[in-house]
């Protein structure tokens, strides 16, 4: 299993109790004395969504999915670690945004790069992998 | 990979590149007021990344890597694996851009619906498939 794959996979499984904890955390009595922990339902389900199950998908595709003929046989490594930190940077950033915005404080800039981050990721992930998606 | 894979792979990195778009677009204007517009942009981000990606992803792998046959056709009863393909893309396309640009509501029922009939077609395909390697059975 490449390197990168090992990170993509730890860091979903992070993600996924970060996940399943924010979760809890928006049922228990937590909810009940702080309002900003009910406004984390869309920080629960990117952090679900898109660090657990787009993290593991992006991580075994880069592992399993046909290699290429020619050199390097898993497309930009390169290009992967970007994804990688993008894809991170982006949850990272978002996960602090949104609690910051329910307690009403300035959090424009934070969203933004969030986005920008994400968006970014996702498309690295596409560039790269598309030459590897083909018949044999 | 074989060509129906080839296809349901591509399609879904295409809606994974147009839903995250679709979802930056929708984080942005939550910082900075882009316009009334960009709510309808919400179908188009759920509909497409959970649906278009998530799902068509596993169902070309699925497609691909799920144990094949030793005799006839090593992968089975392939056409309904095509009719997947062919409705659940329609059907996302129907109900993300139905919802998206307020067409009337049976437009986004008609592509949940042929989304369902996409499982179901695929199932037919792929029931079979799931059995021991090296066996019919």
């Amino acid at each position: 299993m490449p390197l990168l794959t090992r990170w993509f996979i730890k860091a979903a499984m992070v993600y996924l109790v970060a996940a399943l904890l924010c979760g809890v955390a928006m049922q228990g009595p937590l909810a009940d004395r702080l309002p900003v922990v009910r406004a984390l339902w869309p920080t629960y389900l990117h952090l679900l969504v898109v660090g657990w199950l787009t993290q593991l998908i992006f991580g075994v595709a880069f592992w399993l999915f046909p290699k290429h003929p020619s050199a390097p046989p898993r497309g930009s490594d390169r290009l992967g670690w970007i994804c990688f930190a993008l894809l991170n940077l982006g949850l990272l950033l978002r996960a602090v945004a949104e609690p910051l915005q329910g307690l009403g404080r300035p959090s424009a800039p934070l969203l933004v790069a969030s986005a920008v981050a994400q968006l970014l990721a996702g498309w690295a992930f596409v560039i790269n992998t598309w030459p590897r998606v083909r018949e044999r | 990979m074989p060509r129906l894979s080839v296809w349901l792979v591509r399609s879904a990195l295409c809606y994974l590149a147009i839903g995250v778009l679709a979802g930056a677009v929708l984080l942005i204007n939550r910082g900075v007021f882009l316009g009334p517009w960009v709510g309808r942009l919400q179908p188009i981000h759920v509909e497409f990344l959970l649906m278009g990606w998530t799902v068509q992803l596993a169902l070309g792998v699925a497609f691909w890597i799920l144990p094949r046959f030793r005799t006839g056709r090593e992968r089975g009863r392939e056409v309904f694996a095509w009719v997947a393909y062919g409705l659940l893309n329609l059907g996302v396309l129907a109900a993300a851009i139905g919802q998206a640009i307020g067409l009337p509501p049976a437009v986004p029922l008609l592509g949940h619906s042929a989304e369902a009939l996409a499982a179901a077609s695929f199932a037919l395909h792929a029931w079979p498939r799931v059995k021991v390697f090296g066996s019919d059975h």
